[in-house]
């Protein structure tokens, strides 16, 4: 598969509030033991809320207009730091993608990347903090390095590595977030925002191999 | 498949987990509309007469389950609105702009944040929304928790009790028509004398967690907690009153450090489930301290004033005062959680 069309982002959209939803007892337990327990539900209530608004009668049809969408419904529903980061990761996806009716490759990988760089600077993490920048920028990595592959090839090394990456938080002491009030006591966990990033990489990659 | 079973019962006085925050502000609405109107989309409390023209329009919010802060401190003297987020989870910005815009009486917008990073995130947000209105915005921050040692290699030390001071203070400062700039240098002043900390008996349970935050042996308490439920930065085995407020003592005063001969205002703070019994035995022998260390307390409050849910434990808040805060914190207040004058 060459492009990542509107249906394709529609269809990461909903294959990502599912994976939420069933995962989110997984997130919020990550969560109990070096934050304060609550990231699996926010993130369901921001996606439901998402579903919903797709839904709805005029949804948007162009993928600016749904990346906004799925923005500014996450920064006003979910909340806490993981609402503006994913909020403004998803605004930054809509800016990006501004005027473009579908994603080669490389387009996709430049606007995820635009996503990652908003995550950093509001979140103001660098990699090793123990957070959600460790998940995706080794995964975006990998998908600018698989370059003979195709979008599906590279979206997989993507979540592959992404899953290594959310894996390999868990000897690291968070740096940022309430994680980091713990000091040395947050080391021996995942972080859940790792893992939540890693979880949206794959609804991207499988609503991507379902088109396919 | 359900891959998640509880183990023990969650006893709460609630009927659904999702509806906690929606229900309480109905009750509140309920119980205050002499003095308090509630927006429920986007979720804010604002005191009746807003805007008050030409004064400065005073708006904090955070998670819900610190009760009574925020939303008991609107009224007059104190706060013009509070959003709550969910329990424990930092409201929106759509939520904060909405309040500041209800509460703008042309004076200019104060938000008091605490130092949370998703706070932090989502007021920043709401500043940048009001800013390209127009409307003239400050932030003054609490982070006055002293249980945060390395500040450099955290999220910054933690808001906590001094939350509720400022929010008296410079509500008194607001009443009295202050100017913006002066109000935020009065929080910076705040800010930059008050020190806190906490300890915690027992854990507390998120009504849509539905299992205690922290496991806490018996015979251990938690020390330098912080207001969510979080664990604290170390734990050591259970103690007397006098010997738990000396560890929460000690830290405070030599932080900033307090010294001989200041004046300060000592607030004893229960996180919820602590009676007011044992938080007078904290203020006696807090009171004891203060005096050993040469301070002359001339400004009190004791109370479960900032919260933790059901948590059993206290915090203790230090501030340093003057004439000028003394007239502040005399000042009338008219909230539900806190009235006087």
């Amino acid at each position: 598969m060459e492009y990542l069309s509107v249906e394709n982002a529609r269809s990461w959209i909903k294959t990502a509030a599912l994976l939420i939803s069933d995962n989110s007892g997984m997130l919020s337990d990550l969560d109990t033991a070096i934050g304060d327990g609550d990231h699996g539900e926010n993130m369901m209530r921001g996606f439901k809320a998402i579903e919903k608004k797709l839904e709805a009668a005029n949804p948007a049809t162009d993928l600016s207009g749904l990346f906004k969408l799925v923005g500014m419904t996450l920064l006003s529903s979910v909340g806490g730091a993981a609402g503006p980061l994913y909020g403004g990761f998803f605004l930054a996806l809509s800016k990006a993608s501004t005027g473009k009716e579908k994603l080669s490759k490389a387009e996709l990988g430049e606007v995820l990347t635009e996503g990652l760089g908003d995550i950093q600077r509001r979140g103001k993490a660098q990699l090793g903090d123990k957070t959600m920048v460790d998940a995706l920028f080794p995964a975006l990595e990998a998908y600018r390095s698989s370059d003979n592959g195709d979008l599906e090839t590279a979206l997989h090394a993507a979540v592959e590595q992404a899953h290594k990456s959310a894996e390999a938080t868990i000897p690291l002491q968070a740096r940022k977030g309430r994680a980091s009030y713990l000091a040395e006591r947050s080391i021996g966990h995942q972080d859940p925002g790792a893992t939540s990033s890693w979880l949206l990489l794959q609804a991207l990659a499988s609503a991507c191999e379902v088109s396919a | 498949m359900p891959e998640l079973v509880h183990t023990g019962v969650m006893k709460k006085l609630i009927n659904s987990p999702q509806e906690v925050v929606r229900e309480a502000l109905e009750g509140m609405e309920a119980a205050h509309s002499d003095r308090l109107r509630i927006n429920y989309d986007p979720a804010y409390v604002v005191r009746k007469d807003a805007p008050v023209k030409g004064k400065v329009g005073l708006v904090s919010g955070g998670g819900s389950g610190h009760e009574p802060m925020h939303g008991g401190y609107v009224g007059k003297g104190m706060l013009d609105a509070a959003c709550p987020g969910a329990v424990f989870t930092s409201p929106t910005p759509d939520q904060m702009y909405e309040a500041s815009k209800a509460v703008n009486g042309g004076a200019g917008i104060l938000h008091i944040v605490k130092n949370y990073t998703g706070d932090i995130m989502n007021f920043e947000l709401a500043a940048e929304m009001l800013k390209s209105d127009g409307i003239p915005i400050e932030t003054v921050l609490t982070d006055d928790d002293v249980a945060v040692e390395n500040s450099l290699w955290t999220a910054g030390r933690r808001g906590v009790g001094l939350t509720v001071l400022m929010e008296k203070l410079l509500g008194a400062a607001a009443e009295q028509k202050a100017s913006l700039a002066q109000i935020k240098t009065l929080g910076e002043q705040i800010r930059n004398t008050g020190r806190s900390m906490g300890m915690a008996l027992t854990a507390c349970t998120v009504p849509h967690a539905g299992k205690p935050s922290f496991e806490l042996p018996d015979d251990e308490i938690e020390l330098g907690i912080g207001i969510h439920g979080e664990p604290g930065r170390r734990r050591v085995k259970i103690a007397s009153a006098d010997e738990i407020t000396e560890m929460l003592m000690e830290p405070i005063v030599s932080d900033l450090p307090f010294k001989k001969g200041e004046d300060v205002l000592l607030f004893v703070n229960g996180m919820g489930g602590t009676p007011l019994v044992e938080l007078y035995i904290v203020y006696r022998k807090a009171a004891q301290i203060a005096q050993q260390k040469g301070l002359k307390v001339v400004r009190n409050l004791v109370g479960s004033y900032i919260t933790s849910l059901e948590m059993a434990g206290t915090s203790i808040t230090l501030l340093r005062m003057n004439d000028q805060l003394c007239k502040l914190w005399d000042a009338p207040v008219d909230t539900p959680a806190l009235r006087w004058g």
